[in-house]
């Protein structure tokens, strides 16, 4: 297997960039950026908000391109990247609802508002990837599980687009939106602080990622080591889960 | 004499998540001739015959059934093999000869072919009763001429002869026995029995060939051991 | 092809009338709804949006029903095999479900729409109207079978069935929901409008990609 070093590597070169980055964008928010006329300092949550929901949708886009390649090799690797991948993109994504909820409270004075069509769009996603895990837990033959989270990965990732554009179309009108406020484009200070801020979270999304990889892969390393090792005895049996297994290497 | 055998494996593996359920399984089987296969529950011979059928890819190994490759040439051979396994693959809402029309369709068979196999079974008189009515050997009876509907090559037979009388074992006997002139696969529990009908003798434990051998060679006694 | 579908058509509409799974209970459950909803709301008469909205929850929510039973007949009689051992294309399994589930709808609808009609609808639509209501109906009807079609040939192999029908079935569907309501929003209003174009083509697109995306992923749904 010569993929053993490939999720280790990297990974503190890139802990350090992404502390960096993030520290650096969210100074640049708070001190460089200046305050938007409108909504006053709850606006600095766009930030956060908005580059975490871009980053997530990119995550569960990328989580179905590894779906497809895992239904066309068969490859478990492939289902273990996109595990990981549509793992972390739920999580931001609830990070997403919540700041969402905060930004539309300081903004409007309610804790949801189905005005904002992005939001709302995100909303229903996040309903649909946090099935993948109940899915993946509800059926037992790993190959068949797998080949199945595939199929949602591919499935969903395609539907994401669709959604957005139909919530889109069904606001009969929208709330003066972030980057519709100044049209052409964000004041300079704030494009900055907020390339940054994506820059920041596009790199801690890619070191969690890396990290769990690096995790799971250990694992499935040590099991087999053991089971070369010791038979099948020495080693526990999984039970049902539903995490990817990589199953016995030869 | 037909130069390459009807099947040819070689190291076949199939996996199911940690547990190996076929390892390595290695052997060739000329046309026209009889594998039985014995072992223990769980030793892997349903798996076997349903990746002989083509339900279920290899994990590792190659398997090359009437001259295909599996799983790739796999919708190629499907017309030449039969399976009669443990579920007899009937709507127990239908009558029997619904379950075969829609059988023999799926097959691009003539329904006459369903007609003539339900007089040979003697199913005839009940064909146009729902097969929960039938008794368990009925069942089985309908289910052969399911499996041979279609005049396949090879037939793969798991336990054909459970739930059969003796009488209704002879009716059976000419479609999926030795004397049809099929290359068959047969899983059986019998030693004695199992061994007369065959050719070859293949023993599975825990998914590795524990016996392989033609079947003059194999002592009963031999496939008792696999069991304990 | 052509021969398989219509081998499985035939089956399943024999199965269907000999042991109803699905249209009966579908029917029902969609009148049930509707009286749900008239004390649910607290309304003798609903029109315009809230007609839709009534109208289309009440037919999605039957659809869920029959989409945890288009597999069940199969996976429960050993199933899939019979039809994977034939030698024949897979997508006319997908073909074939679609067009089952499809019908399904339409009878439901047949019933529901007129119960709907004579329950909570207010106005009464005009022939234009109800020609217009029928295209609607259509096109989001193909959306909801295929989409019900990839989900219960998925949900059918798992534990969870009946549970994970609607969990996933539902978010995948509310584009369909979205367009369809809007669509028909002025069909039931009380001054008759218009189905607004774009509607439509959103129900058509939606249509396209789940029906390139049924046909591409179906085969891996069905093999063991």
């Amino acid at each position: 297997m010569t993929s053993q070093l490939l999720y280790g590597t990297r990974l503190r070169a890139l802990s350090l960039l992404t502390a960096v980055t993030l520290t650096a964008g969210f100074a640049l928010a708070f001190f460089y950026a200046p305050m938007d006329a409108d909504q006053g300092f709850m606006q600095k949550i766009f930030y956060v908000h908005v580059p975490m929901a871009i980053v997530a949708l990119c995550g569960f886009v990328f989580a179905g391109i590894m779906a497809i390649q895992h239904l066309r090799t068969r490859d478990a690797r492939y289902d273990l990247r996109s595990y990981v991948a549509i793992h972390l993109s739920l999580i931001l994504g609830a990070g997403v609802l919540i700041t969402g909820s905060i930004w539309a409270k300081a903004s409007w004075g309610h804790w949801w508002v189905w005005d904002e069509p992005t939001l709302v769009s995100f909303l229903v996603v996040f309903l649909l990837y946090a099935t993948y895990q109940p899915l993946r837990f509800s059926i037992e033959d790993p190959e068949r599980q797998a080949r199945y989270a595939s199929v949602f990965a591919v499935v969903a990732g395609a539907f994401v687009p669709l959604n957005f554009l139909a919530v889109r179309m069904a606001q009969s009108y929208t709330h003066p939106r972030v980057f519709a406020t100044a049209d052409g484009g964000l004041p300079d200070k704030m494009k900055l602080a907020f390339v940054v801020c994506l820059l920041g979270m596009s790199a801690l999304y890619v070191t969690l990622w890396k990290y769990e990889m690096a995790s799971k892969h250990t694992s499935a390393q040590l099991r087999s080591l053991r089971r070369k090792l010791g038979g099948d005895e020495a080693v526990t049996p999984t039970g049902r889960s539903a995490a990817p297994s990589l199953g016995t290497s030869q | 004499m037909e130069a390459a055998p009807a099947i040819e494996l070689e190291g076949l593996t199939r996996r199911y998540g940690e547990r190996v359920a076929l390892r390595d399984v290695t052997l060739s089987l000329p046309y026209g001739a009889t594998l039985v296969v014995f072992g223990p529950n769980g030793a892997g011979k349903s798996t076997l015959l349903r990746i002989l059928a083509t339900l279920l890819r290899p994990h590792a190994g190659t398997a090359r059934v009437l001259g295909r490759d599996l799983p790739g040439e796999g919708w190629a051979v499907r017309g030449s093999v039969g399976l009669l396994g443990h579920a007899p693959l009937l709507y127990r809402d239908l009558t029997g000869r619904e379950n075969l029309a829609y059988h023999a369709r799926l097959h691009g068979v003539g329904l006459d072919r369903a007609e003539a196999l339900l007089e040979q079974v003697g199913l005839a008189t009940r064909a146009q009763d729902k097969v929960h009515t039938y008794s368990r050997g009925m069942v089985q009876r309908l289910a052969v001429c399911r499996a041979v509907l279609h005049d396949p090559q090879l037939l793969l037979l798991d336990e054909p002869r459970a739930n059969l009388d003796p009488a209704a074992r002879e009716i059976v006997e000419p479609l999926i026995g030795a004397a049809s002139g099929r290359t068959r696969v047969i899983t059986s529990h019998d030693p004695a029995g199992g061994l007369a009908d065959a050719d070859v003798a293949l023993g599975l434990r825990d998914g590795s060939a524990a016996l392989l051998a033609p079947v003059r060679e194999v002592d009963p006694a031999q496939v008792g051991a696999l069991y304990r | 092809m052509r021969r398989a579908v219509s081998a499985l058509l035939r089956k399943d509409l024999q199965l269907e009338l000999r042991a109803p799974q699905a249209v009966p209970a579908m029917a029902l459950f969609s009148i049930t709804t509707l009286v749900v909803f008239h004390f649910a709301i607290q309304r003798g008469q609903v029109e315009g949006d809230l007609a839709a909205g009534v109208l289309w929850v009440t037919l999605l929510f039957a659809a869920m029903l029959g989409t945890s039973r288009l597999f069940v007949a199969d996976h429960e009689e050993g199933g899939l095999d019979g039809f994977l051992l034939a030698p024949v294309d897979r997508t006319a399994l997908l073909v074939a479900k679609a067009i089952s589930m499809f019908s399904y709808l339409v009878v439901v609808e047949i019933v529901a729409v007129p119960a709907f009609a004579i329950m909570l609808l207010g106005p009464t639509p005009g022939a234009g109207a109800l020609a217009q209501l029928v295209l609607v109906l259509v096109l989001a009807d193909a959306g909801v079978a295929l989409v019900g079609t990839m989900v219960g040939a998925l949900a059918v192999q798992t534990r969870a069935r009946d549970l994970l029908v609607p969990l996933l079935a539902l978010p995948l569907l509310i584009p369909v929901v979205i367009a369809a309501a809007k669509a028909t929003t002025p069909l039931l209003a009380a001054s008759a409008g218009d189905v607004e174009a774009r509607w439509l083509l959103i129900l058509g697109l939606y249509d396209l990609v789940f029906g390139l995306l049924a046909y591409a992923v179906f085969d891996f749904l069905v093999e063991d």
